[in-house]
């Protein structure tokens, strides 16, 4: 029994989600990795690395730049005979390109996976959280997408797996990449990070989102949002923490000017310890905060960046 | 061209779910049902489209139980021409769901089909894409903004970076987000008006699909619960807390 497990990968290195997918399909036997783009001597030689993996698939070619859903897909269904398990992380990439492979292949995905009892079994949340499905796959291939927050990633260095060059055949031409907007950040990405401060409708402006940033500093954290603050405009899009954002699960959440909706704690409660900032005492937030603070944000969040500056 | 929004019925976003004590699944007896969320985004995108003249018919189909005809009513208020609903009683799993709406869209042969991102009941986010590639057309998920000229469709979508832009060959398929727009809510004139509106009714055999699941649910259980911990009675206090006791910072 091999899966193999489509990598995603920017210039430092094989991505934090993509390494948790590989801890995932490690548990289930043989792991074998795919990295797809155009020009990915770097990537190829990151994921030759990932301690466990046995060998890399390298798919290097003009129309696999960006891993857009129709040609990556058409290139794992290409690939699919010789494994039992295809897996990617549940990210955008994942998200895109995993349910497409499934339907080619006349399979039932598994989306978002936060255990694996066995080869065919497989824990996933369903309502936000509020369930957890213990679900078996009746299909002979399993294509699955796996909570990088359920899982610890492998190591990004330990391993030297062999790479083999894979020959890409005819892919489809249905999109073509026409631009990206990606936020530039000195910040850990929200899913790696070991801290996270997020920010709610209280934080009233994204202006004061600056508010965030010395503690931010300061902790090495990421900084999220609910989204309410998105949909007002105060940060952009990727910062969303929850059910239908990003999922995290860092050792110290800080939820700032935050409600607790169930939608917002999907995204968060797992998080070692939650401190809760927030100026209604009775916000459902501070029922799963470790450390609640009832206080006005403008006051308490200056107060925290100089008690953590002096200590 | 012709649009189709599939529309799901599922619990309402405001409702506290409960696992059923037998662990078979969620109880959903006597709970409030709705269109999903991001169904009535993609309601809305297609009766945008076509006040805009661009799409000249929408069809809204939903699959299920027979109350599913209520969350096509819905679509009908919000603009929606006409409706189809598949009725079973089997659990319909995204991958049945594909088939359902592809051999659909054999018959209908719209110009774009346009999705919610995901359901906010079993949170698979994957229909869209099936159905995308079951049809073989091209695919935009997480759309944010859309435009259409002449056979290229631009989609904006989130992705975990930021934004990311691509041009689809149409016909495509389109998945929303949150931020694609604002839905508007029914008036009570269009309520009515929805009543007439003319829905299907068909079989999952009617269309030639065999929808048996490929997932069988063995057990639902919940979470474990987080326990409320202490209120801090200043940030001195919170500080130390996190760091001699959680020994986080
Ligand atoms: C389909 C769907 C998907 C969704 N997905 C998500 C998701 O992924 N993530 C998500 O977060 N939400 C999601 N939501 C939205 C969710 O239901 C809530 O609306 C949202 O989380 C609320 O954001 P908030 O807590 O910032 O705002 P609010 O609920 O308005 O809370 C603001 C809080 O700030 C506090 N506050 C105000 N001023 C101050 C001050 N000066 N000092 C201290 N505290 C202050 C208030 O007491 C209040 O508790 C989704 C909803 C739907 C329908």
């Amino acid at each position: 029994m091999t899966s193999l497990v489509l990598l995603e990968f920017d210039d430092s290195g094989i991505k934090q989600p993509s390494r948790s997918a590989v801890a995932a399909a490690q548990a289930l036997g043989e792991v074998h990795v795919l990295v797809a783009g155009a020009g990915l001597s770097g990537a190829s030689a990151a994921a030759a690395k990932l301690p466990g993996v046995m060998k890399v698939l390298v798919a290097d070619a003009p129309a696999l730049d960006h891993l857009l859903a129709e040609p990556t897909a058409a290139l794992l269904v290409a690939l699919a005979p010789a494994y039992s398990h295809l897996l990617a992380a549940t990210t955008a990439v994942g998200k895109n390109i995993m349910p497409r492979v499934a339907a080619l292949l006349d399979v039932q995905p598994i989306s978002d996976i936060a255990g694996a009892e066995d080869a065919d079994t497989f824990i996933r949340p369903i309502y936000a959280g509020n369930g957890l499905a213990t679900v078996k796959s009746s299909d002979s291939k399993k294509v699955i997408t796996v909570r990088a927050a359920s899982f610890d990633p492998v190591a990004a260095e330990g391993g030297n797996a062999p790479t083999e060059n894979v020959t890409v055949g005819d892919l489809p031409g249905l999109s073509k990449f026409v631009s990206a907007e990606l936020s530039k950040s000195e910040r850990p990405e929200l899913t790696a990070a070991r801290v996270v401060i997020s920010g709610g409708r209280g934080m009233q402006n994204g202006e004061n989102f600056k508010l965030l940033d010395p503690i931010a500093d300061k902790l090495g954290a990421a900084v999220g949002a609910s989204r309410a603050a998105v949909d007002a405009g105060f940060v952009p899009n990727e910062f969303q923490v929850g059910q239908t954002g990003k999922i995290v699960a860092p050792d110290l959440y800080v939820a700032v000017g935050i409600s607790g909706a169930i939608q917002h704690l999907a995204g968060m409660k797992d998080s070692k310890v939650i401190v809760a900032i927030n100026k209604d005492e009775e916000a459902p937030i501070f029922q799963v905060a470790d450390n609640g603070l009832v206080a006005d944000l403008f006051t308490a969040l200056p107060e925290l960046a100089a008690e953590l500056e002096r200590s | 061209m012709k649009i189709i929004v599939p529309v799901k019925r599922v619990v309402d976003y405001n409702v506290k779910v409960r696992v059923k004590s037998d662990g078979s699944g969620i109880e959903t007896a006597g709970v409030k049902m709705s269109m999903n969320p991001f169904d009535e985004i993609a309601v809305e995108e297609a009766v945008r489209l076509k006040e805009k003249g661009v799409a000249t018919e929408i069809v809204a189909v939903s699959m299920g139980v027979p109350q599913c005809a209520e969350t096509i009513r819905t679509a009908l208020a919000m603009g929606a021409d006409r409706g189809i609903l598949v009725e079973s009683d089997t659990d319909l799993q995204p991958l049945a769901v594909a088939k359902l709406l592809k051999a659909i869209a054999d018959q209908e042969q719209p110009g774009l089909i346009i999705l919610g991102k995901q359901a906010i009941d079993d949170d698979m986010s994957a229909t869209g894409q099936m159905l995308a590639a079951l049809l073989g057309w091209s695919q935009g998920t997480f759309a944010s903004k859309l435009a259409i000229e002449g056979g290229t469709l631009t989609v904006t979508r989130e992705v975990d970076g930021g934004l990311e832009t691509v041009a689809l060959t149409l016909p495509s398929i389109v998945t929303t987000d949150l931020r694609l727009n604002e839905p508007r809510y029914a008036s009570l004139p269009n309520i009515m008006k929805a009543r007439k509106k003319p829905i299907a009714t068909m079989k999952p055999a009617d269309l030639g699909v065999d929808v048996t699941p490929r997932l069988t649910v063995i057990k639902v259980t919940e979470p474990p619960k987080r326990k409320a911990g202490q209120k801090v009675g200043s940030v001195a206090e919170l500080v130390s807390k996190l760091k001699t006791e959680a020994k986080v910072i």
